[in-house]
């Protein structure tokens, strides 16, 4: 097992570098850059001199592979470089946003298990069923409708339902605060984000437990432990469950990396300064330098993630072997 | 029916708020304390107004510094009413011919690190505008290019000499962009430290940026204006959307978004609140040009360029696209309400701002077939811009239909639009903008000449050029006047080099506990905030 733990840590290095390569160049493949953007981009006139001398500032009239070698050599001396936008180092500038994404990510993924795994077990106990056919129901229409949306209805409910019982229209707060600064304030900020993008994330894992565990329910191991006259419950909690969880916890592990910088639209229907939004931001003002830093966070998130997925399976089906 | 009576209602409140809402301001006592909460759509890249071009700056940074002169707080909406804000007493008239501006300046006034702030200062801050080193960048040096020299005699006097006389240099001073900063500060830190540092003499002291989340200011209790301001700070807050800083008036989360909505959020936020919002409305010195490319054929033909304009019925686009979005005004190349622009009288006489549009259109026709190209197919490029650039576009392209164009739309994110708009330059036909701060119209309209640095309609006009020296160098301005008409009949009618669109109209409701600001006719001017106080 540590062997191929070992294995696999050092295959992380090729993968990223892969993805180093690739998002340095496609990224510069894209015209203009961002001293157009920032001196002319509103549409005023910028002298050539002015925009020449913004480039050199930022390193952008040297050869791209200079560039590139710039931005290798910054991850061997641990140094991000700085937004080409801002001009604050990168690690500050995803510092201040990765606690808030990564909260989102967790009440996200705790709203979508709470929701999922009930369902699913319930769906699938009770298949074909009112029962079975409401919780369908109820997760096709999460699949169907896009989190941004629902943020949007969200928003709105909150807004016209509070003007008419109150008497005066309430939104969650649009600034941050952490948890520990003041937990209301931030409960009532992202538990609205967490709720709308958490739906849709349930609404996959509820499928996927469902058809998983119905699988597994037709095992002949489960047909021997009824044919033992095992409670129902133990067979589903205590033999079942377990094994119907290994493509749940794929599920959900690819979900939790994808909350951590794909929030790209909710975040901005809740104004949540997250890793997704300045994702946005740092893509269209061309911000080169914090475009390719978030990528290669969202590659090593992804990464991983995968990897103690990996570890899970071993823990979860002992039948696993890593060789 | 009800539909009607709630757009009644709407339009009655909003013509309520306009008419009552700077009176009532004036007429009420302000009152102080209270922290400001406003959204500000966009990031600010650095705090450095010399070096930014962005709004997002503006309204973040400006109410920390001062300014040598301001457009007046309580008459924002007049071009051409400049005061005092460092400088005492009022905007000097300059002396020998035109060429010598004497400013004394304010006693006592201080920067936030406790220093005080003299003609040194001041010198300083407009060298490094006008003259910056070489490897220094300055975004507005060309604004200046009249001045000769920036001198301090002594303390509290500071002389700006012109190589010639122009009436651009006043407004080019009220920039708000023309921060004032501390000589000690440059000395120190050097040229760079302003970006990422705030050390200036405004209303308010920086307290804390958390990038991408908000900005904020505390009173500075030691400010030039005595008894100002009134708030004890502002809380600058980043909204990512315009529907989110609709949605954080409507909720209460912020007071005001000082760029602009369009007009449906008005009659929204109207509705739904009611008294509780006061709604504020001007023209904006903001327009979207067509520019055709005149390398391009059949742009290169007169006959061509006249039929695009002729196929625009602006009239009636300012009509019903005011309803949907932030243009409205039908105008030539000056600012609409500025004593140079063009009257009603005198716009109908240029090609395509007539009011009997089948008559235009019939001659749009004539034309194009004339030129050899009858139902002419070409594409419109456009900025991926929803407000006004995308709307806009698509209202242009159903004008050119109506005449019997064929009209595609590509529209492209801002990086690449402006990469193909600048460099590449392999447009048929795409919109452009021009937008400025302070409104000078002789410095503005240097945007139709085809030797500008902003215009990409690749063509020389030396008539045009000789039209615009003669303007630049006519001290009178009953004369300006007439050659500004020369100058546009020119560049819009005779030769049609580019097509005005409608110039823009600024909407901003704000909740009406905010009183004292005053909207101004560019989402950059009035946002110092010393003036802005809170009736909670």
């Amino acid at each position: 097992m540590i062997k191929y733990l070992i294995k696999r840590l050092i295959l992380l290095l090729p993968t990223l570098l892969g993805a180093a390569v690739l998002v340095f160049f496609l990224l510069r493949l894209v015209p203009g850059d961002v001293c157009e953007i920032r001196l002319a981009g509103t549409g005023l006139y910028a002298d050539p001199a002015e925009i020449a001398l913004c480039r050199k500032d930022l390193g952008l009239d040297q050869h791209i592979f200079v560039q590139f070698l710039d931005f290798i050599w910054g991850y061997a001396t641990f140094d991000l470089g700085k937004s080409m936008w801002t001009g604050a180092p990168i690690t500050h500038e995803i510092g201040l946003r990765f606690h808030l994404s990564l909260q989102v990510a967790i009440m996200a993924t705790t709203v979508a298990v709470l929701i999922a795994i009930p369902f699913g077990i319930i769906s699938a106990v009770k298949q074909n069923t009112w029962i079975d056919y409401v919780v369908r129901g109820f997760s096709i229409a999460g699949i169907a409708m896009p989190s941004f949306w629902l943020g949007i209805l969200i928003i709105l409910g909150l807004l016209i339902g509070t003007q008419e019982i109150l008497g005066e229209p309430w939104m969650p707060p649009i600034e941050f605060k952490p948890i520990w600064e003041d937990p209301v304030w931030n409960i009532s900020q992202l538990i609205w984000p967490a709720v709308a993008t958490g739906y849709r994330y349930s609404a996959v894992a509820t499928r996927m437990t469902r058809s998983a565990l119905l699988e597994v329910l037709r095992e002949d191991y489960v047909r021997t432990a009824r044919a033992k006259g095992l409670l129902e419950k133990v067979i589903i909690n205590r033999h079942a469950l377990k094994n119907a969880l290994l493509p749940v916890v794929t599920i959900i592990s690819i979900e939790f990396a994808f909350l951590m910088g794909g929030l790209v639209v909710t975040e901005q229907v809740f104004n949540l300064n997250g890793l997704g939004r300045l994702f946005v931001e740092s893509v269209g003002a061309q911000d080169f330098n914090m475009t390719q830093q978030l990528v290669m966070l969202v590659v090593l998130i992804f990464v991983l993630t995968n990897f103690f997925v990996d570890i899970l399976y071993a823990w979860l089906d002992p039948r696993i072997r890593y060789s | 029916m009800k539909n009607t009576y709630s757009k009644f209602a709407v339009s009655l409140a909003v013509g309520a708020g306009l008419a009552l809402g700077a009176s009532a301001a004036n007429a009420e006592t302000p009152k102080s304390g209270g922290v400001l909460e406003f959204v500000v759509p966009g990031k600010a890249p650095s705090y450095d107004g010399h070096i930014e071009t962005t709004y997002a700056m503006v309204h973040r940074v400006r109410p920390f510094y001062s300014l040598l002169i301001r457009v007046n707080p309580d008459n924002p909406s007049d071009p051409s009413d400049f005061v005092c804000d460092l400088c005492d007493g009022s905007v000097p008239e300059p002396t020998e011919g035109g060429t010598k501006y004497t400013f004394k300046l304010l006693p006592g006034v201080k920067f936030h690190d406790g220093t005080d702030l003299t003609s040194e200062d001041v010198k300083a801050t407009y060298d490094k505008i006008i003259f910056p080193p070489e490897g220094v960048a300055s975004a507005r040096k060309s604004f200046f290019k009249a001045v000769e020299s920036v001198t301090a005699p002594d303390e509290s006097t500071v002389i700006f000499k012109l190589k010639f006389p122009t009436g651009s240099f006043i407004p080019a001073l009220a920039t708000p962009f023309n921060f004032v900063y501390s000589k000690d500060d440059l000395d120190a830190h050097g040229y760079t430290w302003h970006k990422s540092n705030i050390n200036g003499s405004g209303a308010y002291k920086f307290v804390q940026h958390q990038k991408g989340a908000f900005l904020e200011g505390v009173k500075n209790p030691d400010y030039h204006h005595a008894g100002k301001p009134y708030l004890d700070g502002f809380k600058a807050i980043t909204s990512a959307k315009m529907a989110l800083s609709i949605q954080a008036i409507r909720g209460n989360r912020a007071a005001a978004e000082f760029r602009g909505f369009p007009p449906k959020a008005r009659d929204d936020l109207v509705k739904a609140l009611g008294k509780k919002i006061t709604v504020q409305e001007s023209d904006w010195n903001c327009v979207l040009l067509a520019t055709p490319n005149h390398k391009i054929k059949p742009f290169d033909d007169t006959r061509v360029r006249q039929a695009l304009t002729l196929g625009l019925d602006r009239w009636s686009g300012s009509k019903y696209l005011s309803r949907i979005a932030i243009v409205k005004t039908v105008g030539g190349v000056v600012f609409p309400s500025h004593g140079l622009a063009a009257t009603k009288e005198e716009l109908v006489k240029l090609k395509g701002y007539g009011t009997d549009i089948k008559a235009a259109r019939a001659e749009a026709n004539a034309l194009l077939k004339e030129a050899g190209v009858p139902g002419l197919e070409f594409t419109l490029h456009n900025r991926g811009v929803d407000q006004p650039y995308k709307v806009v576009g698509t209202w242009m392209i159903d004008q050119w239909k109506k005449t019997g164009m064929e009209v595609k739309q590509q529209v492209n994110p801002t990086p690449v639009f402006y990469d193909v708009l600048r460099k590449k330059k392999t447009f048929d036909v795409s919109l452009d903008f021009n937008c400025q701060s302070v409104i000078n119209p002789i410095a503005d309209i240097t945007k139709f000449l085809g030797s500008a640095g902003n215009n990409y309609g690749s063509y020389e006009d030396k008539v045009l050029e000789d039209s615009y020296n003669k303007i630049l160098q006519s001290g009178d301005v009953a004369e300006q006047r007439r050659l500004i008409r020369e100058y546009e009949t020119r560049a819009l009618s005779d030769e049609a080099r580019m097509m005005i669109s409608l110039w823009w109209y600024k909407i901003n409701p704000h909740r009406s506990y905010m009183k004292g600001w005053k909207i101004a006719p560019s989402h950059y001017l009035n946002q110092h905030l010393d003036n802005v106080w809170l009736d909670l």
